[in-house]
């Protein structure tokens, strides 16, 4: 059966006259039609963001957690929408690893994370606002932690340009619904499943369909977005993201050259950290930003790299259907193609080494049922100038990089994840002042190992709030504030004054 | 030598045979006057000498304008431009006009009086409940060395109005997209559609407008053309898709006209195929024959025409009495479509850039 992904204008599906067609990366055959939507009719839509954000703040931001919980068991249980038909959780893993090659085992995955987020939002936003009390972003005012708090939204609609990769990234734009402003969501080519049932889940738990619109849809309809909506996050490679990456409105999420950063005591006990490492390379698929694809150490590097090779190198291409696949697949072999040829003509710099190659019986590019995949790759660096040294692909792929600890802070270039098995001080000190660093993690933590009640590359609610300046009037107090007032000796002041309501806070 | 001009013939509507026999007696009236040395232009004067045969005595009709090869685009570009003027026309005043400029050095056309004969014949297809006879005109797009802006102005005095005129700069927005600063884009649309609201806001009198799809869109998104007063929409200039065509009957035109047209320099004008709903909102044009001639060919045999429905490469003849291109293959592709009534030769559907080119032509949003 061919499915229809509509586009969702106002939450109301719409049938476009233009169509992508999407296959299965083994079959070839087409599996749905995904409704594309052009600038025009973008644009048009959100000529209407600031009225429908008006109407969104009206809502309590406790009746929009309990949307999300709700959200929640219905992404996770539910038939839910899909064009004219009805699509249940299995067709959903079914549909998405047709399309992106991705493991039924990791969609399942992948949905439990999208399904843990919705259910602790709560949490989720107490960490990004530092434990504000919500009730600050239903009156316009709140308790901050030191007295009156007020917050003005930055943008009346909020554009989410997402990836194909990992359905687990749309973790990150799920706050903006209880945060309570309009979305705008244009999917991966290849995975409008995930953003489309999350939508169609919260429209059942109650969410009002209008504050939430799904573009699929071009380059040029993704500008749209990113142009027409005050705020945004962009997902894409160096390339994409270039043009907006001085523009304050949109949160580039390029790759994460995420690394796992070891001193010379933890190089000494490398082998007690080799589980952590083949976690932070392997999981997911490697599709990850927040994967690791570097360790670098100061000593020891062969026989880290030597013994994570044979770890990596032991994983085999599956069925995507099969309960132990962890590699996806290519849903295009020619980019697996095209990958390992990068790979392999970097390998002609002297300084480098294939470590897996030696673990494998043929290439790196393995043939399976017609599906192209990558093996995982392991790469012996011995020094950080080399040019696989700080390469991310979309494959368990990683380098081992030698570096002497003193520079290694110095060196390592932007990293969305550091993990950093350090004892040294001055070390852990210097990497906490270290502006390459998105995300820190002092400890054997793997980088994949997320807490979601922390920023991820920029903190969203700072991103779509701002905390404005904000006085009132305590009527029982009035003589006092109006001796404060007088002595501003604005007259406008005086008129605000008029204005002002006694405030709801206890 | 004077030959008729087609759109002066009779005004019965012909069938799809007599159309064909117009267009083999046009070809033969046509090709005598480019190739005779008192109304030919240098360039066909100068080919013909080192042709073998006699274009004058061999060609009888439409199919025997193969002999003549594809026209190539780069005869069209550099001068000097008055190698293209027929001795006929040497004391009128010329226009040269410029094709969009998207590539390189801009392929040239000498004008006299063209530009109005394809529009006047174009008016006739309007109607004038929504083009109303004497009713002013916004002309938003391309002006500069198009042809466009006096060919609308024309139309609008042709028809009894008066024609305002906003200019887009469409060489400018291709460099802005190849630069990426679409934030510049952006600036520049608005700066265009701010002009045109003024126009709107200040003129009450204006009900017709021609002007591109992606400004349709800008000015339709900032306000109601309805309450603006517009009428009717002549549209053309970039690609028109489906999904478009139906965005812009179902959201934009609030009931105004719509009359998508497919032209260029070369060519002048090819109208729709009138609007009906079983065809799904594809577009069908037809060229103004026997002035002009689309084919649909396949693209490697660009002599070889495809079946109806089957997609292939657009084809241009020209045959006026000014200008003469036998054989031009455009950037474009389409589906050949059949002849209709109004209409009784092929018409082209779909029309859309050409994807057999290695990288994609940047349109932009003119």
């Amino acid at each position: 059966m061919l499915h229809h992904v509509p586009i969702l204008r106002e939450g109301k599906p719409y049938r476009s006259l233009q169509s992508v067609t999407l296959c299965h990366h083994r079959t070839r055959q087409p599996i749905a039609e995904v409704s594309q939507a052009h600038p025009g009719l973008i644009g048009r839509d959100l000529r209407t963001s600031f009225e429908r954000r008006r109407r969104f703040e009206g809502m309590p931001t406790r009746d929009l957690l309990r949307v999300c919980r709700d959200a929640a068991r219905h992404f996770l249980e539910d038939s839910l929408p899909l064009g004219d038909a009805f699509q249940s959780p299995e067709d959903y893993v079914r549909h998405l690893s047709a399309t992106t090659g991705m493991p039924e085992a990791l969609c399942r995955q992948n949905m439990g994370k999208i399904v843990r987020v919705l259910t602790e939002m709560d949490r989720v936003l107490a960490g990004l606002t530092r434990g504000l009390d919500l009730s600050a972003l239903d009156g316009g005012q709140g308790m901050g932690g030191r007295g009156d708090a007020s917050f003005q939204a930055r943008a009346d609609c909020f554009g989410a340009v997402l990836p194909s990769n990992s359905p687990g990234v749309h973790s990150l734009w799920l706050p903006v619904i209880p945060l309570k402003v309009p979305l705008a969501v244009k999917p991966g080519r290849e995975e409008p499943w995930t953003p489309h049932r999350i939508l169609q889940a919260f429209i059942r738990a109650g969410c009002p369909a209008e504050f939430l619109g799904f573009y699929p849809s071009d380059h040029a309809g993704a500008g749209e977005i990113l142009r027409r909506c005050g705020r945004s996050m962009l997902f894409g490679d160096t390339s994409a993201t270039r043009p907006y990456q001085d523009d304050p409105r949109i949160e580039i999420h390029g790759p994460g050259y995420s690394k796992i950063l070891l001193d010379e005591d933890a190089a000494g006990k490398w082998e007690q950290h080799l589980d952590l490492m083949v976690t932070s390379i392997l999981e997911n698929g490697g599709r990850s930003c927040i994967n690791a694809s570097a360790v670098w150490t100061p000593r020891h590097g062969r026989e880290i790299a030597e013994a994570l090779a044979e770890r990596l190198g032991s994983v085999p291409a599956l069925p995507a259907e099969h309960p132990d696949a962890r590699l996806a697949a290519f849903a295009n072999p020619q980019t697996a193609e095209r990958i390992s040829t990068l790979i392999d003509q970097a390998l002609g710099t002297p300084g480098a080494q294939d470590v897996t190659a030696g673990t494998r019986a043929g290439g790196r590019v393995v043939r399976l049922d017609g599906c192209a995949y990558l093996l995982p790759t392991l790469i012996r660096c011995e020094t950080p100038d080399h040019p696989l040294a700080n390469r991310e692909f979309l494959f368990p792929y990683a380098s081992v990089v030698s570096c002497p600890q003193a520079e290694m802070v110095e060196r390592i270039g932007p990293t969305l994840v550091a993990t950093a098995i350090i004892r040294d001080e001055s070390f852990a000190r210097a990497l906490m002042a270290s502006r390459d660093i998105d995300r820190l993690n002092l400890g054997p933590i793997p980088t994949c190992q997320v807490s979601w009640d922390q920023p991820h590359e920029g903190n969203l609610f700072e991103h779509l709030y701002r905390r404005r300046a904000f006085q009132l009037v305590d009527e029982s107090a009035s003589a006092s504030a109006l001796a404060d007032s007088s002595i501003l000796g604005n007259p406008s002041h005086g008129d605000f004054r008029s204005e002002t309501r006694k405030p709801d806070i206890p | 030598m004077q030959p008729p001009q087609p759109s002066r013939l009779s005004n019965a509507r012909p069938s799809v045979h007599q159309a064909r026999e117009r267009l083999d007696a046009w070809v033969r009236e046509i090709v005598p006057w480019h190739f005779s040395p008192e109304t030919g232009c240098p360039f066909w004067l100068e080919f013909a000498r080192k042709l073998d045969w006699d274009p004058c005595r061999e060609i009888q009709g439409f199919d025997d304008l193969r002999r003549f090869g594809l026209f190539e685009d780069e005869w069209l570009r550099g001068g000097p431009v008055r190698r293209w003027v027929p001795r006929a026309y040497r004391e009128r005043p010329i226009f040269v006009f410029e094709t969009g400029g998207s590539t390189g050095v801009p392929k040239t056309r000498i004008n006299v009086e063209d530009f109005r004969i394809d529009y006047e014949t174009f008016s006739a297809t309007l109607p004038d409940e929504f083009f109303p006879r004497g009713s002013n005109w916004l002309m938003l797009g391309p002006s500069g060395p198009r042809r466009l802006r006096l060919a609308v102005e024309h139309l609008a005095q042709f028809r009894g109005g008066i024609c305002f005129c906003v200019d887009l700069d469409p060489r400018w927005v291709i460099k802005l997209i190849r630069w990426g600063k679409m934030d510049v884009l952006e600036d520049y649309k608005d700066h265009v559609i701010d002009q045109a609201l003024t126009v709107l806001r200040s003129q009450p009198d204006v009900r017709c407008l021609f002007t591109t799809p992606k400004l349709l869109e800008a000015l339709g998104n900032k306000i109601s053309l309805k309450k603006a007063g517009i009428t009717g929409v002549f549209c053309g200039g970039t690609e028109m898709t489906p999904q478009f065509h139906r965005f812009a009957r179902e959201e934009l035109l609030e009931g105004a006209y719509f009359a998508p047209t497919y032209g260029n320099t070369l060519m002048g004008l090819a109208c729709h195929k009138p609007f009906d709903p079983a065809d799904g909102y594809a577009i069908t044009y037809f060229s103004p024959q026997p002035r002009a001639v689309l084919e649909i060919v396949e693209p490697d045999h660009p002599d070889r025409i495809v079946g109806y429905g089957e997609t292939g490469r657009v084809k241009l003849t020209t045959l006026t009495k000014e200008f003469f291109v036998p054989g031009f293959l455009e950037r474009d592709e389409a589906e050949r479509a059949p002849p209709i009534d109004l209409y009784p030769w092929d018409g082209v559907r779909n029309v859309r850039p050409f994807s057999g080119f290695a990288t994609s032509v940047v349109e932009g949003v003119y």
